[in-house]
């Protein structure tokens, strides 16, 4: 069972051996890089390659540990208690279980992604210490133990919005996507979009390349939105030479909206283009 | 087996356990690093690395404890190379002509030691000088060694392209974590001074309260608590003017990252020392200036005080009183540091001049001296490390 990257997703040699060392050594894989480089989509594939199941759990900033294993309903429990509902009886029948309860007890072993780690408390890594290091955990209420049958594949995404704890680094794989160089950027684009001009893919590269080096942008246009913005320029049915004009007058790439999503980095790049225009003149 | 490798990553600040080399030798064992000194380094990197502001100075140590590890000398590799390696490189060195020539001699004696002599040609031409690249002080550890191509045969084709090994690119040399600071860095290193606590109006439904109550009682009873947020109280103290000048931008996005970040953050400026009178506004610092008095007596001594400055003026301006260079104080500005300093007991200086300069100047020791050494260069890791001592109990 080894992960070499799909017909979808190019792996780089160093993200295989990462992915491939958790899947041998049954240890979750803590995935950081700039947004858009594909974290979360790489769960989606490493699941697709390997036949199994995912299970998302998606972390919001009011997201708790406990979420993740079971939920005591006792809101419910207590207005069927009032309704007199037989199925007060059983305590069983108001605990919810959570994402990290499916996953220890499904017939095969699936793979977990938790999504956006950073997004919750601060101690909430810490919480799930345990049940993630020996894949099992107590429900209090019904006093049994919940254990992994097949451990599965943890994947954890982080955007670095805040430190995990080093107790929790200690126990994962590390790997962080650095940003894709340009062959690599190619092998990309050609997996998404096989019949794009050749030279359209060089022309427009070389453009984005150098939009991303432009000082001071606020935020840079990466893998996610270049693939965007191809789409958009086969849609248009972009003449080549319209990119490669890079004559004063147009300086600003066509259909920029999809590179840049803030006002004030549109402005920048429209104010050196201005002043590029004037050094020409 | 690599117990060197590991103490060396430890004494150059890459925070590794003995947890993280077990398992990195329980990766070796399972066979994940398949007997290639490339794998063998994604593996040890993805297994002791944990944060990528490390990451360069992985690749530094391993670097320097590898080196050399791919390339064995080149004078005894002829001796043992397979003879089907040689034909492959026959095939590369050698044109087809010539090769043709010495097949139709019949004689592989002959092709080794033509090929030979062209290996040697090759060796002395690579090696005149230009062995060693990536010299001259930009490394702590040195230079990398760099092979002639002739050593490097018998890999396959991809590896021929990369003169440079992985680890010796520093890819991820601008993720070290004292460099550049963006409002968002700012505000992550920010968060680290967190203390929340429940106070203003009860406006959130306390679920588990209600339910106790409602047991209690018999009936619905509904209970209410204030919603928590960060309940630490800044007062921060920039310096503004003259040296600060080159420092601005970096100012102002601090400034933004603290604002959004304390609800409770009071801001006052001073002019390279603090003396009896800071201001708000800064056009009109001399019309509307505040008594520092009354900034003691406003402000419980729970708040936490950061000062941002670049401490550099002339040593009088701290030590006599009249020193100061706007105005005529009475008092000089270490007692005014020093009152400060015993009413609030949770401060630190932040300095945007880089750590390094700083012994050059006299006032900047003498300030850290006044700071009982809670100065931090202003950068991501000096900020986190200024948060940290901040949020020390005293």
């Amino acid at each position: 069972m080894k992960f070499t990257g799909t017909d979808t997703y190019v792996a780089t040699p160093d993200l295989m051996i990462a992915v491939n060392a958790a899947i041998t050594l049954e240890r979750p894989l803590l995935i950081k890089g700039e947004p858009g480089t594909g974290k979360t989509v790489l769960a989606h594939e490493v699941a697709k390659a390997l036949g199994k199941n995912l299970l998302e759990w998606h972390i919001k900033s009011t997201t708790k540990a406990q979420q993740g294993l079971y939920e005591y309903d006792a809101v419910s429990r207590l207005r069927d208690s009032q309704l007199g509902d037989e199925k007060v009886h059983d305590i069983r029948n108001y605990i919810n279980k959570g994402k990290l309860w499916e996953a220890f007890t499904a017939e095969e072993s699936p793979i977990l992604l938790i999504d956006e780690v950073d997004k919750a408390d601060i101690e909430f890594p810490n919480d799930l210490l345990q049940e993630l290091d020996r894949m099992e955990f107590n429900v209090y209420e019904t006093g049994e133990t919940i254990r992994a049958v097949n451990r599965p594949l943890v994947i954890i995404t982080s955007n670095n919005e805040k430190d995990l704890p080093d107790a929790f680094l200690r126990r994962c794989f590390f790997h962080y996507i650095k940003f894709p160089d340009k062959e690599t950027m190619t092998a990309i684009i050609d997996v998404h979009f096989p019949d794009i001009q050749n030279i359209l893919v060089r022309e427009a590269l070389s453009l984005f390349y150098d939009v991303r080096d432009v000082p001071g942008l606020k935020k840079k246009p990466s893998t996610s939105e270049l693939l965007d913005w191809l789409k958009l320029l086969m849609v248009e049915d972009m003449p080549v030479d319209v990119l490669r004009s890079r004559d004063a007058k147009k300086l600003i790439p066509p259909l920029h909206g999809a590179l840049l999503k803030n006002e004030q980095d549109v402005h920048m790049l429209e104010r050196l283009a201005f002043m590029n225009r004037r050094e020409n003149r | 087996m690599f117990t060197n490798f590991f103490l060396t990553l430890r004494d150059n600040g890459v925070p590794v356990s003995l947890r993280e080399y077990l398992t990195l030798m329980e990766g070796m064992q399972a066979g994940l690093a398949n007997y290639s000194i490339e794998d063998f380094y994604f593996l040890s990197r993805t297994t002791l690395v944990k944060n990528e502001s490390n990451l360069d100075k992985f690749d530094q140590v391993f670097g320097h404890c590898f080196k050399g590890l791919e390339a064995p000398e080149a004078e005894d590799l002829t001796s043992e190379i397979p003879e089907e390696w040689l034909r492959k490189l026959a095939e590369k060195f050698l044109t087809p002509e010539e090769m043709a020539k010495v097949e139709a001699m019949g004689d592989w004696d002959k092709l080794m030691e033509t090929l030979k002599k062209r290996l040697e040609e090759q060796n002395e031409r690579h090696q005149g000088g230009s062995k060693w690249i990536g010299t001259a002080g930009t490394s702590p550890f040195g230079a990398f060694g760099y092979n002639p191509e002739g050593i490097r045969i018998g890999q396959n084709e991809s590896r021929h392209k990369r003169a440079v090994k992985v680890w010796d690119k520093r890819e991820f040399r601008n993720l070290d974590d004292n460099v550049e600071l963006g409002t968002r860095n700012i505000k992550v290193a920010l968060k680290r001074l967190r203390n929340f606590a429940r106070q203003g109006a009860a406006e959130e439904l306390d679920l588990d309260d209600t339910i106790r109550s409602t047991a209690k009682q018999g009936y619905l009873d509904i209970k209410m608590v204030p919603e928590r947020h960060n309940a630490i109280k800044v007062l921060i103290f920039f310096d503004i003017g003259g040296s600060m000048d080159p420092h601005i931008k970096l100012c102002e996005e601090l400034f933004s990252a603290a604002r959004s970040e304390f609800k409770h953050m009071e801001y006052f400026y001073f002019h390279n020392c603090l003396y009896e009178g800071v201001w708000q506004d800064n056009s009109r610092r001399h019309q509307n200036r505040l008594n520092t008095y009354d900034i003691f007596h406003k402000y419980p001594h729970d708040y936490k005080v950061i000062f941002v400055g670049d401490a550099s003026m002339s040593p009088y301006e701290i030590v006599y009183p009249g020193g100061s260079v706007e105005h005529w104080n009475e008092e000089s500005g270490e007692v005014w540091m020093k009152r400060l300093l015993e009413i609030y007991q949770s401060a630190v200086w932040l300095n945007p001049t880089q750590e390094a300069h700083w012994d050059y100047t006299h006032s900047i020791s003498l300030m850290r001296q006044l700071m009982d050494d809670r100065m931090y260069p202003l950068t991501v890791g000096g900020l986190e490390k200024a948060m940290k001592e901040l949020s020390r109990k005293h």
